[in-house]
């Protein structure tokens, strides 16, 4: 239970289960005696001591610059992505097809912006500040996950978006729970609580329409087609191309290489297309015994790099649309700390 | 941001009986809004009966580089636990 590694089968309660066992990890590795006091002379060394025992390094704990910074990078892209990650399911609100259904996908967007402020706060404590945050998004120095360049054009994309996209991130994600910078890994554990939430009824829009007309089960085909390869790239660059993992998993910021996360992905997605009824676009898709596992066609990592650099079909729009909002939201924050002030004035007169 | 939007610690109680326990933070202009905001970022599933919002600024923390000395004092004084204490055989109640 407190070993990094998941067995092959899922924990109880699958996903979720394995967030509420990251939990408790968390509170026994804090209970458990390092058998040492606190920090002495050797910095580094405390530092190192509190990882192998699995525990939390905290914000004003010492810690080596190249671990803040990868993690400021690491959990600042990883909110960026939730406030950027509401615009392609935003696009669908005003067009729900019923009320039920736009209810549920306010209350999902409104919980992307929870994710992305969560986060957000977890990077400021390691000494950077929101507006820095929002500005490095903004004239685009830091990255937000390629996924959400591409477009939603039908309404089972909405559903897509919660069952792959939504799935994948949790598969990520889920392992995150038990990153050894402490805020970091208390925010994972609350945005996977709800993110199943969020698969779930990804998952439902899709299973009702795959049991609907033929043309409703063609449009959920369809968006599998298109949404099936992105998912697989989310998890990154294959592992001999990525050049943040070793490092990271020293660390225990990460736990597992972007391989073995896809590998996870694609195990766990082939039985609930088949539920579904719809068909993983990947005519090399098969079971291998040996390996335990499923063969399948890895996504084009060339596409990825063209999106990431700017260049999928969505990238000027996203951007644009977020400065927009930033911009237009301009004399909310005005308005409201001129508010603030006023009512300080107002105090100090009384007194 | 960070002059007219400062920095607030959430504190939620989650039920009737349970003191409340550190959230997470947020920005805010003021008290009220940043009690508005917590209650829509923190507690959006029924997570709390009550919300505490205190300004970060306010807080004033030990130093973890200081946790020897500042925490020794608790260390030598064992006879403020019970397990200190013997017990006669055959007394009960204590």
């Amino acid at each position: 239970m407190y070993g990094n590694d998941f067995s092959g089968e899922d924990a109880p309660g699958g996903l979720l289960g394995e967030v509420e066992a990251a939990e408790a990890a968390l509170r026994a590795a804090a209970e458990r005696d390092r058998g040492a006091a606190g920090p002495g002379e050797d910095l580094a060394a405390y530092f190192a001591q509190v990882i192998d025992a699995d525990q939390k390094i905290e914000p004003r704990d010492w810690m080596p610059e190249a671990y803040r910074r990868t993690l400021i990078r690491q959990i600042a892209q990883h909110a960026h992505s939730e406030i950027i990650g509401m615009q392609p399911e935003g696009n669908w609100i005003s067009r729900a097809p019923s009320l039920k259904r736009k209810a549920i996908l306010l209350a999902k967007v409104q919980d992307e912006a929870g994710h992305g402020l969560y986060l957000y706060a977890a990077a400021e404590t390691l000494g950077i500040s929101r507006d820095e945050l929002v500005d490095l998004l903004l004239n685009g120095r830091q990255k937000y996950s390629s996924i959400f360049n591409y477009p939603t054009l039908t309404w089972a994309d909405v559903g897509a978006i919660g069952w792959l996209v939504d799935g994948a991130a949790i598969v990520n994600q889920v392992p995150l729970c038990r990153c050894s910078y402490g805020p970091y890994a208390r925010a994972m554990i609350r945005v996977c609580k709800e993110e199943s939430f969020h698969q779930r009824q990804g998952y439902e829009i899709l299973h009702v329409l795959a049991h609907g007309t033929p043309a409703q089960k063609a449009m959920a085909q369809d968006a599998l087609d298109r949404w099936w390869y992105p998912s697989l790239a989310m998890f990154g660059p294959p592992d001999g191309d990525s050049t943040h993992s070793a490092q990271s998993m020293a660390w225990k910021i990460k736990r597992f290489s972007n391989d073995e996360l896809r590998q996870r992905f694609v195990d766990m997605c082939v039985g609930q297309a088949e539920v579904l009824g719809l068909t993983i676009p990947d005519p090399d898709l098969r079971w291998n015994d040996e390996r335990q596992a499923y063969d399948f066609t890895q996504p084009d990592y060339a596409e990825l790099m063209q999106v990431i650099s700017g260049n999928g079909p969505c990238n000027r729009e996203r951007m644009a649309h977020r400065r927009h909002a930033h911009t237009e939201g301009a004399w909310v924050r005005e308005a409201a700390a001129a508010y603030a002030a006023k009512q300080k004035n107002k105090e100090k007169v009384a007194a | 941001m960070s002059d007219s939007s400062p920095l607030w610690e959430v504190f939620v109680r989650a039920r009737r009986g349970l003191a409340h326990t550190h959230v997470g933070s947020l920005h805010a202009p003021d008290a009220e809004l940043a009690l508005r905001n917590a209650r829509d970022l923190y507690t959006r599933r029924q997570e709390g009966v009550s919300i505490w919002v205190v300004p970060a600024s306010g807080i004033t923390a030990s130093s973890p580089d200081e946790k020897d000395a500042f925490f020794d004092p608790a260390a030598d004084k064992v006879y403020r636990h019970p397990t200190f204490y013997e017990v006669p055989e055959g007394v009960a109640h204590l």
